[in-house]
């Protein structure tokens, strides 16, 4: 009698057990499987705010293999087309300090600038271009414009004859800019050099 | 009605489950170098307290008193314990994925937070009701990341401090800690329990 009430209270105690852990079990598989997610949201997220110009500056093949490379703890500032407006918004997401954008250059915005008269109208630019940013049409003189263009580089190598360059960004009228005492300006003849090329351009 | 504030006050200040009774240290010093994953944590200890507390419940009243095997109430609490987690883990990373990567290995670490069982089992002792035993989750994990997010908030502004070499890092944490713990033995006979 004692033996089979001790093996009945074995019994219930293995049922409660493996009971409980079947049922958990059930319920933790189907949770999971409502609620799964595919990928990497965050991923998906990181994505959404890169410029998606796939110019590669970063040094990854194209917007996404950076995303992903964020999201294993790269650095946030590599993105050149994207400037301070993206690292804001990735540092926000992420939570990271905001830096300033990474790369030997850009201590000044840079956008490309057709020579106009020594453009061939080959249409390579336009083709190259990653945001639209270059008008024209075959066998007639192509222009940047100025406000869309992020200077991503990648019109300046497939251009034939070479009459795109870098140049900064110039100041839009609505921004303050210093006012030069045009009289005190040359008084002297080295005053009196050549205009720099971005308000030449103006 | 002010039997449910005595409980939710006397297990949130005065049986504080971090400094008073010792239980769930291991968050509490491993999450609150930053306030942000502090406030996730604490969330998350929330969540998971409150739940498990109410299916421990369920557990020992619908399924081992009735079967007479009581004595396996610690292994199944880990059990309701564990399940709770993962289910918590699931929704987390579905709700908030950058929350689940800064919690990492936190999360399912609230499993072997002593608080949770500790929560469980002491519940038990007192022979509270069902709605008396959630709300005691509750109160202990409100207390929980109270503590939890003062001390992260107090850890930030001491990691911009100027700390003598010997007491940088965990030495001035225990130091916090400690300071604090006696701050919260001031609770002791604010409710007699």
């Amino acid at each position: 009698m004692l033996e089979s009430n001790a093996l009945i209270s074995l019994l219930s105690a293995i049922a409660v057990l493996a009971g409980l852990g079947v049922s958990f079990g059930a319920l933790l598989g189907f949770v999971g499987e409502r609620f799964k997610v595919k990928g990497n949201p965050l991923v998906e997220k990181i994505d959404a705010l890169l410029p998606q110009t796939q110019c590669g500056q970063c040094g990854y093949p194209g917007c996404r293999p950076y995303a992903e490379a964020i999201n294993e703890g790269d650095a946030i500032n590599k993105c050149p087309p994207g400037g301070e407006t993206t690292i804001a918004e990735l540092a926000d997401l992420l939570g990271r300090e905001p830096a300033p954008l990474d790369g030997e250059a850009q201590a000044e915005e840079r956008v490309a600038f057709i020579r106009e008269d020594e453009c061939i109208g080959c249409t390579k630019c336009i083709q190259a271009c990653p945001v639209d940013a270059i008008i024209g049409t075959a066998k007639l003189m192509h222009t940047v414009i100025e406000d869309e263009c992020t200077g991503c580089d990648l019109c300046v190598a497939p251009c034939p004859v070479d009459c795109i360059d870098m140049l900064p960004r110039s100041t839009p009228l609505t921004q303050w800019q210093p006012v030069v005492n045009a009289a005190a300006a040359d008084l002297i003849a080295s005053d009196r050099v050549e205009e720099p090329p971005h308000v030449a351009r103006l | 009605m002010s039997e449910l504030f005595v409980i939710l006050i006397g297990t949130a200040l005065v049986n504080n489950f971090v400094l008073v009774q010792f239980l769930g240290l291991c968050p509490f010093m491993g999450v609150s170098n930053k306030l942000e994953s502090a406030v996730g944590m604490s969330a998350a200890t929330t969540f998971v307290l409150t739940l498990a507390s109410a299916a421990s419940y369920v557990v020992y009243h619908g399924l081992l008193v009735p079967l007479e095997v009581t004595y396996l109430r610690t292994i199944s609490f880990i059990v309701v314990i564990a399940a709770v987690v993962q289910f918590t883990e699931v929704m987390v990373r579905y709700m908030s994925p950058l929350l689940h990567q800064v919690l990492g290995i936190f999360l399912p670490l609230i499993t072997t937070n002593c608080a949770v069982l500790g929560v469980a089992l002491l519940s038990l002792n007192r022979e509270l009701s069902f709605f008396h035993t959630t709300l005691y989750g509750f109160g202990a994990a409100l207390g929980f990341s109270l503590i939890l997010v003062l001390f992260a908030a107090l850890r930030e502004r001491l990691s911009g401090a100027d700390i003598p070499k010997p007491f940088q890092g965990a030495a001035i944490a225990m130091v916090t800690a400690s300071l604090m713990s006696l701050a919260f033995l001031g609770f002791s006979g604010l409710v007699q329990l």
